[in-house]
Parts: C-alpha cells; structure tokens; sequence
C-alpha cells in the first residue's frame, strides 16, 4: 500500500512542478526515475522515444511506463493518476473561481522567470542522456576522461540527425523510425 | 440513462478519439480538438480552446491534460474533468501496457539493441532542437539567459533536485518583473 501511495504522490509532484509546456516533464521524471534507480539512463531515453511515438501526451506514456515497471498495472494507474491530479485540481479551481489567473502579474512574473529555467533544466537532461549516446558509457564521466570516450561514429550521427531534425519539418515519430534503421545498419 | 450520464460517457469518448490520434501530444492536438470539441459536440468555440490552451500552459501540469479537464468542468463541473482526463489517458494505459510486454521480450535481441542505439541519439537530437525552439521564443533579455544557466548549472553540474531550481526561478522570475516595471516607472517621471 505505502508503495502504491509513494508512487502516486512522486508523480503528483511531477505533473505539479510541470509548468512551460513541451518537455518540461521529462528532467522531473528523470530526478527520480534514476535517483530511486527505477530505470537506467539508457532505459530512460528509450523511454523518451517510446513516448514520443505512441498516442497520447509524453508525459502519461512515460508515468504509465515507469507505474508499470515498478508495480505492474497496478502502478501504472496509480502512476498516471498522480501525474494528472494537479492538472484536474487546478484547473477545476480556475475554471470554477479564478477566472482570468492568467493574467495575475504574481502568474506572469513566476512564468518570466520559470520559462527559461525550464529550458536551462531540459538542457541537463542533454547531459545525462548524451553519456548513454554519444559517450558510451553508463558511469559518472570525469572532465579530464570526457574526450577519450567520444564515440565519433555517434557524434557524427548526432550532428546530422540535429540538422534533419531542424530542417525538416515533418511528425518526430518518422525520425525515430529512421534512426532506429539507421541504428541497425551503422552499429 | 440520462442525459447527464451521455454527456459524461461523451465527453469521455471525444477526448479517447484526441488521445488516441494524436502521437507525443503536444501542438499536434488543436486540430483534432477543433474537429471534435467545436465542430462535433459545439462544446466551446475557437476562441475559448485557445484561451484555454493558454491558460493551460500558464499554469502546472501537461498542457493536454489541462486542456482537458478545462472542458470537461466547463460542461459537466469537477466530473466532467475526470471522465474527459480519463479518457485522455487511456490510450496511453492500453498502448504502452502492450507495448512494454513486447519492449521487455525483445530488449536482448541484437537488432533492437542496435536500433535503440540510433535511437538514443536521435532523442538527442529532438530534445536538442525542442530546446532551440522553445528559447527561439523565450529568450530575449539578459536575465532570460541567467535564469536558462542557472537552471543548467545547478540541475545539469551540481545535480539539485529540478524542483527547487524551478520554485527559484519562479521567485526569481517576480522580483525581475517588479523590479523592471519600478525602474520603468522612475524613468517615466523623469521625463
């Protein structure tokens, strides 16, 4: 039971600290999905991928996925339930008595503020995934050891999968197919 | 049963259709919300689902989700939201039950192995170009690019828990508006 309930409220505080859209969730879930050793880094960016081509939003597919995981389906439900229960509360309370919060200066001004930090956070989630991609190795990489275990083929592959990924404006999910073609081929 | 009963069974269905056509969420939803919350049911107008989807991303949770539960209160109050947000989510339940079965027979297999190393890099890559895209929007004054190093920094080098960064940058966020509007304000008695 008190594992059911350390699950919900885990990704209640994640749906709850979601804020700036788009990718916002994923650093949040990672915090913990690695530091309670739920997953690997690598099973965390597959995840990411998984996501991002199966229906529904990211941040349900990856809370079900994680729910699943530790405690089955069980989990999963009690996972997804967190993860939107903030949404469900909150929005309630604006639609019901807070008409025009949006426009609150204490939102705006929190919003200034938190919009880039997300954006600087995401960009830690570079880090932790880019280790598991384009350095091979799974372990804590020291500065000095850093450049030694570049995997070049990767690096090149990340550089021009970047570029696509920028020019070319069509749906994620054909990118990850191709990648995942790519993948099979070159390693 | 009754019409309060069909309006929530409804609601659950519109947003089942939205959740299950629409691949990652994100932007790719509004039309299908067009097609089904407007056009279909007549629900909110265009405008509302675009005050709603603001609002929605002014406040926590995923944008989907709040977009969500915003109708299904508008229709049918707290009840609503659920049946609505429950029906946003059960694609997500049913797909990925599925496919982590599938995901945990064939993790071994070579080939897949060497898939999700394309893969991996790849996800690179579109978070890479994600947060190109959202700082294209975001970004403008200096103190967008001190907040955007200090949630790197301290989340991405020193490994502090994302939540205190963002509460900080929250803080951050209203004492730089304040300050800002006062100073602006000064320099407008001045002429």
């Amino acid at each position: 039971m008190s594992n059911y309930l350390y699950l919900f409220f885990t990704f209640f505080r994640v749906g709850l600290f979601t804020i700036g859209g788009g990718l916002a969730a994923i650093p949040l879930l990672e915090n913990y999905a690695i530091t309670y050793g739920w997953v690997d880094e690598k099973m965390f960016a597959d995840m990411i991928a998984i996501s991002e081509s199966t229906p529904g939003p990211i941040g349900v597919n990856m809370a079900t996925y994680v729910g699943l995981s530790q405690l089955g389906f069980g989990g999963s439900i009690v996972a997804t339930a967190g993860i939107v229960m903030p949404s469900l509360l909150i929005i309630y309370g604006i639609a019901k008595f807070l008409k025009g919060v949006n426009e609150h200066w204490i939102v705006q001004g929190v919003l200034k503020g938190v919009r880039p930090t997300v954006i600087g956070i995401i960009g830690s989630t570079l880090l932790s995934i880019g280790r598991v991609s384009v350095l091979n190795t799974s372990t804590d990489v020291t500065w000095n050891s850093w450049f030694e275990r570049i995997d070049f083929k990767s690096s090149i592959l990340f550089c021009i999968f970047t570029i696509a990924v920028m020019k070319v404006k069509i749906h994620p999910i054909f990118f990850i197919i191709a990648a995942g073609a790519i993948g099979i081929i070159l390693f | 049963m009754n019409n309060h009963d069909r309006s929530l069974i409804q609601l659950f269905f519109a947003f089942l259709k939205i959740g299950l056509f629409t691949i990652g969420g994100g932007y790719a939803m509004l039309p299908l919300i067009h097609k089904e919350v407007v056009e279909k049911y007549g629900w909110a107008t265009d405008e509302e689902i675009i005050n709603y989807y603001a609002i929605g991303q002014s406040t926590p949770g995923i944008i989907a989700i709040n977009t969500a539960t915003f109708v299904g209160v508008k229709q049918k109050g707290f009840i609503g939201g659920v049946a609505a947000t429950l029906g946003m989510v059960t694609p997500s339940w049913i797909i990925i039950t599925l496919l982590a079965n599938v995901i945990n027979t064939y993790k071994t297999n070579p080939y897949v192995e060497k898939a999700f190393m394309g893969i991996r890099i790849m996800v690179l890559a579109l978070i890479l170009s994600a947060i190109i895209k959202m700082g294209q929007k975001v970004l403008k004054t200096f103190s967008d690019y001190f907040l955007l190093a200090m949630g790197l920094i301290f989340v991405g080098f020193i490994d502090v828990t994302p939540i205190y960064i963002i509460i900080l940058g929250g803080i951050l966020g209203i004492i730089i508006q304040t300050a800002k509007s006062r100073w602006k304000k000064k320099e407008d008695m001045h002429e």
